[in-house]
């Protein structure tokens, strides 16, 4: 029952050797380590690394759930057009249960909002084409990876004339983020863990400015365990070693310059622009937003319903979380008046959210 | 930020193929990467394909895993 | 006979009675509901009654390796042997969509004849009703069911203690992952068969014989080994330990968690039980599990800890994370 690139990077006993060998190398003073990417926290959360390393590695946790960002105009937005426009909604599933600043998908879709679950952005076109008489909106989220197939469906759309078909569009890209929180004295990170699948698209090169402007070792590392580990003791060498540089220890899926195909075909789509970020506020170039020549494919534009980027509830603390400035169990909130069922905020409900994954997996 | 799993090409054509995993087998677009061979292994992501997986370069990182795992206790 | 259900045919007259006298009587056809009086007439019992009942609604209504009548008849049984009693008799209440091809209703009736002369039940009585057609969704069943408890056993989850073991009779999964790629729409192929299985005859003769050496035990069907364990935890107020090394689980029903995110200890089975046994009779239980061909892949996957209540699994890395009750559904997800 062994599952090709998969079993084998999940190998109990090279995982207990990593883990000492990370022990061995941090020494008694802990280092500070940014995973970066959703992703990476759901991984080492179900993997139960934080523990095995407590006192070692102080994982600190990022940024990097495209749906824990988006602010909840965004989702007021997806709502609007629903309910207004009668427009058919297809989304990724982590978005229905994100609280806007009243309702949320979900809520919405039992009182009748038509919201479809896709697993990929063509499927939306497919419901487009199959469907002429209705507008078919595609809640694109996402960061880099996800970029390229955006950009293909709305290429997709456009080269067969599927004019009822729009994105709204909420793509963030990684680096700048990335920036921003190495200058934050306040939270003191030592070392970035880069997030596998978007350097498979930008390239372990696209996080040379980083390293090198804010001297902090970034090492581009899987999701499964033993990438997890091997890139943290990789991490935690640089450290110790005073360097900063740019490593790869997904060397099977990412290389220095990327997927330059994908690249050219953001390009396309796309033009970068500054963007709002929920909890942290606006970071220059950080955002994509949908070329001119495409705009017949925006719906922001073509329905005149604008994503607004507001102060959000202020006892929501998203987004300290979202910068690693509090763990979730810090959050008065957390566990009680915000948990899965009744989220108060985007990163409890997430399945890629920070406190999602300490309430699911929290082993305390 | 994204899941995507390794899969193996069993099928294309033009720009749409099927890959599998597992036994489980999948529709999937081609669109962001060139000249795909059946048989080879890529990461999927969303319905597309967005790299390929190098073998040779899995080998190198396993082989890495096994001297970790068994250098010698250093304490 | 019409090829489609009308809703004539749950009006009671002439056409209900034809229903039941040609085609469903030729699929019930034993000595209790023959007579086809208002009620199945069972004699006298010896022994102590279980009674439970259950509602079927399964969509769409078959699927690899099973389907709704199969379904019906075995859930029925199961949660009767999880208590440790042996079904005897079944009720049947069919309610049917207007417009149902009757070769669909034939198709369930005759999965539910098998299942029932496989599991040792009678079907003893039943009703039919129509709806309008948009007002059900082709076909439901819903059954109560009625066993007499095995000698010398009754479920005590009071009895779990520290070093006991949890036993998984088989694979996880297999029946979500069966149904959830019949479904239209996902394009997903996967060669997996759902699990639906009558249970009565793998555990009941365990637990005749190693009496409470098995503390208790469930059927982990809707949310899955997951939320059934967190469940027993709670009944028995015990702290679980899960090894994540040792969990069963098929290729295909992996590939499919692993494309579309899911977590296999959520996913629901109907031919499978969670057994808590004493640490000294496990080795046998385990081995007499296994000698059943619904048990072939029994497994270990943990045992009873000390501590607050709750479920934790050990992680092939080597860390130790909760195993919670999930929250919504297991909806695919790319990020």
């Amino acid at each position: 029952m062994r599952l090709t690139y998969i079993d084998d990077f999940r190998d109990p006993a090279t995982a207990k050797a990593l883990v000492a060998r990370i022990r061995e190398d941090a020494g008694d003073r802990p280092v500070r380590i940014m995973e970066v990417c959703g992703t990476h926290t759901v991984a080492i959360a179900r993997c139960g690394i934080r523990p095995l390393l407590s006192g070692a590695v102080t994982m600190v946790s990022g940024p990097g759930c495209p749906v824990c960002v988006t602010p909840d105009g965004y989702i007021d937005a997806a709502i609007a057009l629903g309910k207004e426009r009668g427009a058919l909604l297809a989304s990724f599933g982590d978005m229905l249960r994100v609280p806007g600043t009243s309702s949320s998908l979900e809520r919405e879709k039992g009182e009748g909002l038509d919201v479809r679950v896709v697993y990929s952005p063509l499927d939306a076109v497919a419901l487009a084409a199959g469907s002429p008489d209705r507008e078919v909106v595609f809640l694109g989220v996402g960061f880099e990876t996800t970029a390229p197939a955006i950009a293909g469906a709305i290429r997709t759309a456009a080269q067969r004339g599927v004019a009822n078909f729009s994105v709204l569009s909420s793509v963030r890209t990684i680096p700048e983020a990335m920036g921003i929180l190495a200058a934050d004295p306040d939270i003191r990170i030592q070392g970035f863990l880069c997030p596998a699948h978007v350097s498979a698209i930008i390239g372990a090169d696209a996080y040379r400015a980083v390293a090198s402007e804010r001297r902090i070792p970034c090492v581009v590392a899987g999701f499964e365990p033993l990438d997890i580990l091997l890139g943290i003791s990789m991490l935690v060498r640089q450290i110790r070693e005073g360097a900063a540089r740019v490593e790869n220890e997904y060397t099977r899926v990412a290389t220095g310059a990327g997927n330059r195909k994908a690249q050219e075909l953001v390009a396309e789509v796309f033009t970068p622009c500054d963007t709002g970020w929920r909890g942290i506020g606006v970071i220059p170039g950080s955002g994509l937003r949908i070329a001119d020549r495409y705009d017949a494919y925006d719906a922001e534009r073509k329905f005149g319903v604008p994503v607004l980027f507001s102060s959000e509830k202020t006892a929501c603390r998203c987004g300290d979380v979202l910068k690693g400035k509090i763990v979730p169990p810090e959050c008065p909130l957390f566990g009680k008046a915000c948990v899965p069922e009744e989220p108060y905020g985007p990163c409890m409900v997430s399945s890629e959210g920070t406190c999602a994954a300490y309430y699911k997996y929290g082993a305390s | 930020m994204c899941l995507g799993v390794p899969a193996k090409v069993m099928e294309r054509s033009g720009d749409a193929a099927v890959v599998e995993l597992g036994g489980v087998r999948r529709e999937i677009s081609l669109m962001l990467l060139d000249d795909v061979s059946v048989g080879e292994w890529v990461i999927v992501h969303a319905g597309f394909a967005i790299e390929r997986l190098s073998e040779g370069a899995a080998l190198q990182t396993l082989e890495l895993f096994r001297e970790i795992a068994d250098a010698p206790d250093v304490h | 006979m019409h090829e489609k259900i009308l809703l004539s045919h749950g009006e009671g007259g002439k056409r209900t009675r034809d229903l039941i006298a040609k085609v469903i009587a030729r699929y019930f056809d034993n000595p209790v509901l023959a007579p086809f009086l208002d009620s199945g007439l069972l004699g006298r019992i010896e022994g102590e009654i279980a009674f439970t009942t259950d509602g079927y609604v399964v969509t769409p209504p078959f699927f690899p390796g099973g389907d709704i009548g199969r379904l019906a008849v075995c859930g029925t049984v199961n949660d009767l042997a999880v208590c440790g009693a042996k079904a005897f008799a079944i009720s049947c209440g069919l309610i049917l969509e207007e417009g149902l091809p009757l070769e669909t209703l034939e198709r369930a009736l005759a999965a539910m004849k098998e299942a029932a002369g496989e599991a040792g039940v009678v079907i003893a009585c039943g009703d039919t009703k129509v709806v309008e057609r948009g007002k059900g969704d082709g076909i439901f069943i819903t059954t109560a069911g009625l066993g007499v408890s095995v000698d010398g056993w009754k479920p005590s989850p009071s009895k779990v203690r520290p070093g006991d073991r949890i036993l998984l009779t088989g694979t996880m999964g297999d029946h979500h992952v069966a149904v959830l790629v019949a479904r239209q729409g996902l394009s997903i192929t996967a060669p997996v068969l759902s699990d639906v299985a009558p249970l009565a005859g793998l555990l009941l003769p365990v637990l005749a014989r190693f009496g409470d050496g098995v503390r208790f035990l469930r059927d982990p069907t809707r949310g899955g080994v997951g939320v059934t364990l967190n469940e027993m935890a709670a009944t028995a107020n015990a702290r679980f330990v899960l090894d994540e090394a040792r969990l069963p689980v098929r290729e295909a029903v992996r590939g499919v968690c692993e494309i579309l995110g899911f977590d296999p200890l959520y996913l629901a089975n109907e031919g499978k039980a969670v057994l808590i046994a004493d640490a000294a009779v496990a080795g046998n239980v385990l081995a007499a599990l296994r000698d059943h061909p619904y048990g072939r892949e029994a497994a270990v996957i943990g045992e009873v800890g000390e501590g607050a209540p709750g479920v934790r699994m050990r992680t092939l890395a080597g860390g130790l994370r909760a195993v919670d009750y999930p929250v919504g559904d297991q909806l695919p997800r790319i990020c």
